[in-house]
Order: C-alpha cells, then structure tokens, then sequence
C-alpha cells in the first residue's frame, strides 16, 4: 500500500489550493489520478469537516465546541470572533483572510477555551485577546 | 556525550504551546546567549508534563524544581536568579494554599499519581530515539522477537488482563488470540489515534510526547498475531501528534527497530500514517477502517469483526494508543507488575484528561479502581473556590454522569457501567452546581446529531428527535410527556443503531435522567432552569443552524 489514500490526495490538493479548498477541477484531477469516479472522490470530500468543495479563506480558524470548553464559556469567544471578523461560522471575511469554523474537540481541554488557527493552537482564551490575535496573523507574526 | 550543569525541560505538548511555551522557551534561549550559558544549559522539550493548566511548565533539574505560567518576560529572571546564582525563584514556582512547593516529588498532583502509560511523557525528548532508548525502550520489542514465540507474547497479554483502553474495555489478548488464529498471508495492526471524545485528550499526549512506545507496542502486536503492516489513523487535528510521529517512525527505521528483519532477526514490520479529516465516528472501528481505505467513514455491520475482515478485507487488530503505550512494560516488567495496580478485573492504570470546575485539570494517571474522590480533591486540589462538586461526566457523548453521592465510585469499567455511565476514553469533566444538567445532555445531543453519519435512522433521525424534545424543554415549552418520551426514544436508539456511536448517543440524556429529573421538571413545570443556564424564552433558538455542518 505505499499508494496515498484518497483522503491524503485531498488534503495535498485542498492545502495547494490558496483558496483553501477542493475545487472542482482538482477534484477531476484527483478523479484521475486515483482512477475513481468523480461522485466518489465528492462523496468523501463532502463528508469530511476539514474538507470543503467552496472558496475559504487563507487561514482557517477553528473554534473548539467540547463541553470543557462550553463550560469555560467558549460561547463568548465564538461572539467575539464573529463580531471582530465580522462574520457567521462557515463564512470568510471579505478580504479574504479568515473562515470561521466549529471544531467538536481540539483536545486542549484543560486550557479552555481553545482554538487553532491554521496550525497553531490558542488556549486559555479571553475575549480580549481575539482581537490582537486576529491582527497578529494578519500581519504574518505568529 | 557532553555534561551539562542545568537541564531545563520545558514542555512542549501542545497545551503548552497554545498557552505560549514557544515565547517563553524562546526568550530563554536569547537570555542565555546574553550570559554565554548556552554550554552549561540544556534546553530539552518535552512531552506533556500532566499538569496543563498552569502551563507553560518548565522543570529545571538536578534540583526538580518546578516553574509554572511561564511569560518571556521571566527567562530573565529565572537566568540571572537561579542559573547564575543558584537561587530559586519562588515568585514562579507551584503553590498551593500559600506554600511553595519545590519539585515535583512534593506535590501531590505528580505525587499520588502512578504512572506507567505516561512514564516517559514530560521526561524525554520525543523528537529524539536515543531517550526512549535510555528509559529501556525497544527492550521489550528485542526480547519478544528473540526469546518469545508469538504464542507466548499472546499469553503474557492475557494473563495481564490488559483492557482496551479507547472504551468498551474488550480484553486485548484474546483480540490477538482471535486475529492470530486467522489463516492469512496478509494481517494488520491498526493504532486507533482518532480521539475525538470531547473532553479527551490523553491519546493526544502519549503521542507527542512519548511516540516509540506506541510504535513499540504495535510491533509487538504484529508479532505476535503475524502482521508485517501497521497502520496509525491519527486526527488532521493534532498537527504536532503527526510531525513527532513521523519524526519517531523515521528513527525507527533508520536504526532497524522498524521495517525489514528487525534487529537481524526475520521478522519485519511497517508503519505507515494515514490521517483522518475530521469525523468523530472515525473512532469507531468499521467507520475508522473505511477511513483508511479512503472511503467515507461509514460504519459496517458486525459481524464480520475486524479481526476476520479489516483493512482491504485482511484480518486486522485495532487497538487504542493507551492500549498499546501499555505493551512494552507488559512484556518487559511481566504480569505481575502490571497487576500490581488495579483490580482483579480492571488491572493496571488509566489516564484521565481531568477538566471543568476542578482546580488543577490536565492529565492524570492512577490504578483503575481510585475511587472518583480521589482524583477530584486528592490529585486535581478540589473544586473551584465557593463552588461544590454536582456531577463528574465521563466517556464523553456515549458516557454519562456520575451524581455527587456516588464520588467513591472505584473508577473501573464495571462500577461505572453499574452507574449508567462508562468509563470511555478517560474524558473526565468535573461539574458544580453552576452547570445545567439539561443543557449537558443537549450539548452531547447536538453534538451526536452533527456527527452522525447518516448511515442508519435510528442515529441520523432518532437523535434529532430527542434534541428538539430538548430545545423544547430548554426554551420553557417542555410537556412532562417528553421526560417518557426520551427515555423511550433513547431505549429504541441504544437497541436498534448500527454502530457505536448510535448505541451510545442517548447515555447523557438517560444518566442525567435518571439522576437529575428534577432539573428537567423545573425547566418544565415551573419554567425555570435552577443553574440559571438555559434561557428559558418563548423563542426557540436557531441553534441547529450552527451546528449542522452538513448545511453550510
């Protein structure tokens, strides 16, 4: 099996992709190149969270929705978010930059709140930080 | 090999790093060039040290002194202070009730913990084969494919009544015995790394902090059932768990512990990674094995079990990271160490990921069979201040909760199965009376019901049933029908779903219940949630948008 899964064939081609996604002409290529059909290569795509078949943003952030983290009043950071980035879960922001999207646990439950944005994880979050965070990774320093 | 005078180990496991470890380490690294100490200061990142919430964490040895909360604007203090000059700094170090205390050996959340899973997590460098080696790493692996035959590695894991540790607490020896008996020329392990219980995230830290005794155990495995393949199915969410893993798989190899006629000997074995995309039903074991082979991670039907026909329809052992982490010190400390901890039933330890309302949360590892109590006042300093302890929920979405006149409950599978909860992966969220216990159930419910696959109606239809019952009762529109309503529904999902996830979705809801009606009468009857959580309005709350992926 030294072949790559179809699920790592999308992860390669979603990270290629500046805009963060499968589109449908890499999704023919994947098609091709694993010789399967294009139903079958949307059907794993679009059941996959981490996957998308529409335009995302640069960075993706990930918002963390375990119970540590509802507990730890995760609620008002994902206000926060929202109202910093101007926009709803599942939307990018107009310039581009940032999607905004649920994760069901990141694992970081005893810094809770917690979020990952791209790679890099956040923990322990209050509201106020969300606003120098967002504006840190704009300007590329973290 | 170069002496150093100080060995700085700073935890690098990604609470750490998220709690802003890599700042602190790198203006450590800076303050120590400004003093010409970089030859006399080893810096070592470590795995997860345990103790999460105070990080980031930092040990400096031969003292052991502990510092927590770590900010860059320490390093230079921590320097001058105690590098140069030989003086503790008692500003950064563990506190509890007004005392200082200096090293880990003095306090008690390291002291009254046993540690065998995570007996080299926050003490070696992950990154680096040789201290895995020193801790007596791969001894195991060496002395089972020299001096044992795979029969006898089969009968030391049964006898040391070795439980899965991902949840259902299957014995793992006769799960070997099962796949070894099947003829095949092709077999495969599976390291089930998809940890996606919320609340949970023991798995995550065995590998990024101590990778080779998970690789370790898998070649154990395929020893001893004749597999020459292993495969990893890590979550695409622990980014730093996949680098250290493909970092140790490397090491492995590069000095013949991994691949082909394994230290001289004919026995060879592989391993490869396959990463998930985010699915929580990928934990479970058909859905993990569709996930493998590319496909959708739907579930399939048992039988087949997955010993009979896994991965590309090959005989295939799936067993959970704690599982396997376990194996080398099984074979190289024997049985009867192992069963020196535990119970007759339950024997050795497990890890619990201790969060919510307790004082001190992180991971923590102890004999199955400590009671609750122990855990939460003991080890994790109590509950928070002016708060009391309500209920522990355990085994995330498929668990339930254990009520507060059961906290001497012995934490092992059969008395938390007694309660109605389980003991799952070891996701422990500790809860006082500011959490609702309806609002717990319906933050599982809606969870399952986003992560359902769809495959079978009792799960994809069942579970949303019981979630509008619930935003129902939790927006002061409740009937008291709808309390035999749930429970009746939850019966029918537990029976008649066709995989874990269904089986198991409706235990919040039941266990809170049928240890906290009353709540759900107050919420119905006198419209009121008595945590003052729910928002009891007329409106209900389009909640469901949020949280249904598949629509957006």
């Amino acid at each position: 099996m030294k072949e790559k899964s179809l699920i790592d064939l999308l992860h390669n081609v979603q990270e290629s992709n500046s805009k963060n996604y499968v589109s449908k002409d890499l999704a023919k290529k994947v098609a091709e190149t694993s010789n399967l059909s294009l139903s079958k290569v949307y059907g794993v795509a679009t059941f996959y969270t981490m996957f998308s078949v529409t335009q995302r943003g640069r960075h993706i952030i990930r918002v963390c929705r375990s119970l540590s983290c509802h507990l730890a009043n995760g609620e008002s950071i994902l206000h926060k978010l929202k109202e910093v980035l101007g926009i709803d879960i599942g939307e990018t922001t107009l310039d581009g930059e940032f999607t905004l999207e649920e994760s069901s646990c990141l694992g970081m439950c005893s810094i809770a709140p917690s979020m990952m944005i791209d790679n890099v994880p956040f923990g322990n979050l209050k509201e106020e930080d969300i606003e120098g965070i967002i504006k840190k990774f704009k300007e590329g320093a973290l | 090999m170069k002496i150093y005078r100080i060995h700085a180990l700073i935890c690098a496991g990604a609470q750490c790093i998220a709690a802003g470890g890599n700042g602190f380490e790198d203006a450590l690294k800076d303050e120590l060039k400004k003093h010409e100490l970089l030859e006399e200061v080893n810096i070592i990142e470590t795995g997860c040290m345990g103790s999460c919430q105070l990080g980031p964490l930092m040990v400096v040895y031969p003292e052991g002194v502990i510092y927590t909360k770590l900010k860059p604007e320490d390093a230079k203090e921590i320097v001058e202070e105690h590098f140069l000059k030989g003086r503790d700094v008692k500003r950064l170090m563990w506190k509890e009730k007004e005392t200082v205390l200096p090293s880990l050996s003095e306090i008690p959340f390291f002291a009254k913990q046993t540690k065998v899973v995570l007996r080299n997590c926050g003490i070696i460098n992950p990154e680096d084969i040789n201290e895995y080696i020193a801790q007596g790493g791969y001894e195991a692996l060496g002395k089972t494919i020299t001096e044992m035959t795979r029969e006898d590695v089969i009968q030391v894991i049964k006898d040391s009544g070795l439980r899965g540790r991902g949840g259902a607490g299957f014995p793992t020896g006769k799960k070997w015995q099962l796949a070894y008996e099947q003829d095949s020329p092709i077999k495969y392990i599976v390291c089930n790394a998809d940890e996606g219980d919320p609340g949970a995230y023991m798995n995550r830290s065995v590998l990024e902090g101590d990778p080779h005794s998970v690789l370790e155990g898998m070649a154990i495995a395929g020893y001893a059932i004749g597999a020459q393949k292993g495969f990893i199915y890590v979550r695409a969410e622990y980014p730093l768990a996949v680098k250290r893993l493909e970092i140790a798989i490397k090491q492995a190899k590069q000095i013949g512990v991994l691949g082909k006629n394994i230290l001289g000997t004919n026995f060879s074995f592989d391993i490869e990674l396959r990463i998930g995309a985010g699915a929580f039903v990928c934990g479970e074991e058909t859905a993990l094995i569709n996930s493998i082979e590319g496909k959708r991670g739907e579930p399939r039907k048992k039988p087949p079990f997955p010993v009979q026909k896994g991965v590309f329809g090959f005989p295939t052992v799936i067993n959970n990271v704690e599982t396997l982490a376990n194996i080398p010190v099984i074979i190289e400390k024997g049985v009867k160490f192992f069963r020196s901890f535990g119970t007759e039933k339950s024997p050795g330890t497990k890890v619990f990921a201790l969060a919510g309302k307790v004082n001190i949360t992180g991971l923590v590892e102890v004999p199955l069979g400590t009671p609750l109590r122990t855990i939460i006042y003991d080890i994790g300093g109590g509950i928070q201040e002016g708060h009391s302890f309500k209920a522990a929920q355990t085994g995330g979405p498929s668990g339930g909760v254990i009520p507060s006149q059961y906290i001497d409950v012995p934490m092992d599978y059969e008395s938390l199965a007694s309660l109605g909860a389980i003991m799952g992966s070891g996701g422990l969220i500790v809860m006082d009376e500011t959490s609702c216990m309806v609002d717990v159930a319906k933050f599982f419910l809606k969870f399952t019901v986003d992560e359902s696959c769809g495959k079978c109606t009792p799960c994809r239809e069942g579970t949303r049933q019981m979630l509008n019952i619930l935003e129902r009762i939790t927006s002061g529109k409740g009937r008291m029908e709808d309390l035999e309503l749930l429970e009746k529904l939850g019966n029918t999902i537990k029976l008649t779903s066709l995989c874990g996830l269904g089986q198991t979705a409706p235990n919040p809801v039941l266990t809170t219940l049928r240890y906290f009606r009353d709540e759900y009468i107050a919420h119905i009857k006198d419209k009121k949630c008595p945590s003052n959580v729910c928002k009891l309005s007329s409106e209900v709350k389009n909640e469901r948008k949020v949280f249904n992926r598949s629509s957006s």
